[in-house]
């Protein structure tokens, strides 16, 4: 059974950049990652907000800096099980492999909410209703696909914010954080992709909480005409042309509105990914909806309750990337100090 | 006297300090998910009556909020409590007891009074 300093489980933002900083401080470092190639969800967003910095960049510089002779990965490989034996953590992963470390790092980060959940607004049943994945895959190749056809219509593209989030009826009663400022790159995006358009944001409140989010928001107004309505969107429903119209009320205005658009964008929220909800429960460390709980959100957040398991990134709660990255940081500096303790 | 035509102008301001919270505590009690509604519009979205008329539901939940029982009596009396809005709130909010209770504090304070 091979022996490691440290086991991150997830090869994601969070996970990499615990590799990158543990393997190049010299620690023997293994990496399990469930998909067939790294990156996680870097690998689903084309740019990211708010300065559209390319995600491929961030994943390049990663993988580049990861001290190659410290650190093993290992794709398409879950963990199925997770012991501790003597002093030492073992895990076992999908293939039947068992193997040893001082510590465990858990990053195995978030879904995005399946919007079939929200029957409501007919993803996977009208073909103009999209979610923000989609959109950013659309991105990446440089055009929108407008499911149907017109060339004398001006384009009406709509997003929808909170999306499986901020919803009892969902059962998620916590805000994503990243959806509100990615509906606003988006709707750049799409403006400057098709600048002959009208992009509609439809919201409850607009959270502008991080460095340049608000000027971004701001410019998304000024320069790119981006029209915000306040109101929660009810339904949608399709239209003869098999477009949709989409039903809200403009609460500024106490008046219910509707509006047919060629595309509807929905903002998924995001939620603790399968991998995050097996590790928690095993570990008998998770809240309510599946999150990795921390030891102390002040003052030990990168610690968990079973000593030598280390927690970083979305698998604990919504962070953007920036924010990721730092607290992976921080959970190498935690796991630093717990490795030099031996 | 010669008469001009003009008259005091009413201030429009909502003076919080005149309204009259008494039976905030009894609805709370009575319907306490009436205080989570975040003001999002959607039961006023898909509400019929909403449609047709001026009447909100989300007004009137507003206008108890703020302790201004008088107009309300006459709004709470347009809901047809079909519980179309209970489908749609993310809060939660049992909007249809909300109004049925609110009807039932405000016509009985007025009638005192
Ligand atoms: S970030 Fe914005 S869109 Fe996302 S859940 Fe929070 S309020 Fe809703
Ligand atoms: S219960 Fe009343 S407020 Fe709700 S949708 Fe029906 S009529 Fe409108
Ligand atoms: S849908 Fe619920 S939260 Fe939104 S305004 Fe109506 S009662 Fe309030």
């Amino acid at each position: 059974m091979e022996k490691f300093d440290i086991i991150i489980i997830g090869g994601g933002p969070a996970g990499l950049n615990a590799a990158m900083r543990l393997s190049n401080m010299n620690y023997k470092t293994l990496v399990l990652e469930k998909e067939k190639v790294i990156g996680g969800k870097l690998n689903q967003w084309d740019k990211l907000f708010p300065d559209f910095t390319p995600a491929i960049d961030v994943l390049k510089y990663l993988t580049e800096n990861i001290k190659q002779e410290n650190t093993q990965i290992s794709t398409s490989t879950s963990v199925t099980k997770i012991d501790k034996s003597d002093n030492l953590w073992k895990v076992t992963d999908s293939n039947n492999n068992e193997y040893l470390a001082d510590a465990v790092l858990i990053t195995t980060g978030f879904d995005v909410f399946d919007a079939r959940r929200k029957e409501e607004y007919g993803y996977g049943i009208y073909p103009c209703v999209i979610t923000s994945v989609d959109l950013e895959k659309m991105l990446e190749t440089g055009t929108i696909n407008f499911p149907i056809e017109t060339s004398d219509r001006r384009r009406r593209i709509a997003f929808i914010q909170c999306v499986g989030s901020r919803d009892e009826k969902s059962g998620n009663h916590f805000c994503s954080r990243n959806c509100c400022i990615c509906a606003v790159k988006q709707a750049i995006e799409v403006k400057e992709v098709v600048p002959d358009s009208d992009v509609y944001c439809f919201y409850m409140d607009l959270r502008m909480f991080g460095q340049h989010y608000e000027e971004l928001y701001r410019r998304s107004q000024q320069e790119f005409n981006v029209n915000f309505v306040r109101g929660r969107v009810s339904e949608i429903a399709p239209t003869f042309d098999n477009r949709v119209v989409l039903k809200a009320e403009d609460t500024l205005l106490s008046r219910p509105v509707k509006m047919t658009f060629d595309l509807v964008v929905l903002m998924v929220g995001m939620n603790p990914s399968e991998g995050t909800k097996t590790l928690s429960s095993l570990l008998d460390i998770n809240d309510e909806y599946g999150y990795v709980v921390s030891q102390d959100e002040h003052v030990a957040d990168n610690l968990t309750n079973k000593a030598g398991v280390f927690v970083a990134g979305t698998c604990k709660r919504q962070l953007t990337v920036p924010e990721t990255m730092k607290d992976a940081d921080s959970a190498a500096i935690e796991i630093a100090n717990f490795l030099n303790r031996r | 006297m010669i008469k001009f035509g003009y008259a005091p102008v009413v201030s429009r301001t909502l003076d919080l300090d005149s309204s009259d919270f008494s039976l905030r505590d009894e609805l709370i009690r009575e319907v306490p998910s009436y205080k989570k509604c975040i003001g999002c519009g959607g039961c006023t979205s898909t509400c019929s009556a909403h449609q047709h008329t001026e009447f909100s539901i989300l007004r009137c939940n507003m206008l108890f909020r703020r302790g201004k029982y008088d107009v309300l009596e006459k709004e709470l009396d347009k809901c047809m409590l079909c519980g179309k809005c209970l489908l749609v709130c993310p809060r939660n909010v049992n909007t249809r007891d909300m109004i049925i209770k609110m009807r039932l504090l405000v016509q009985h304070k007025n009638k005192k009074q």
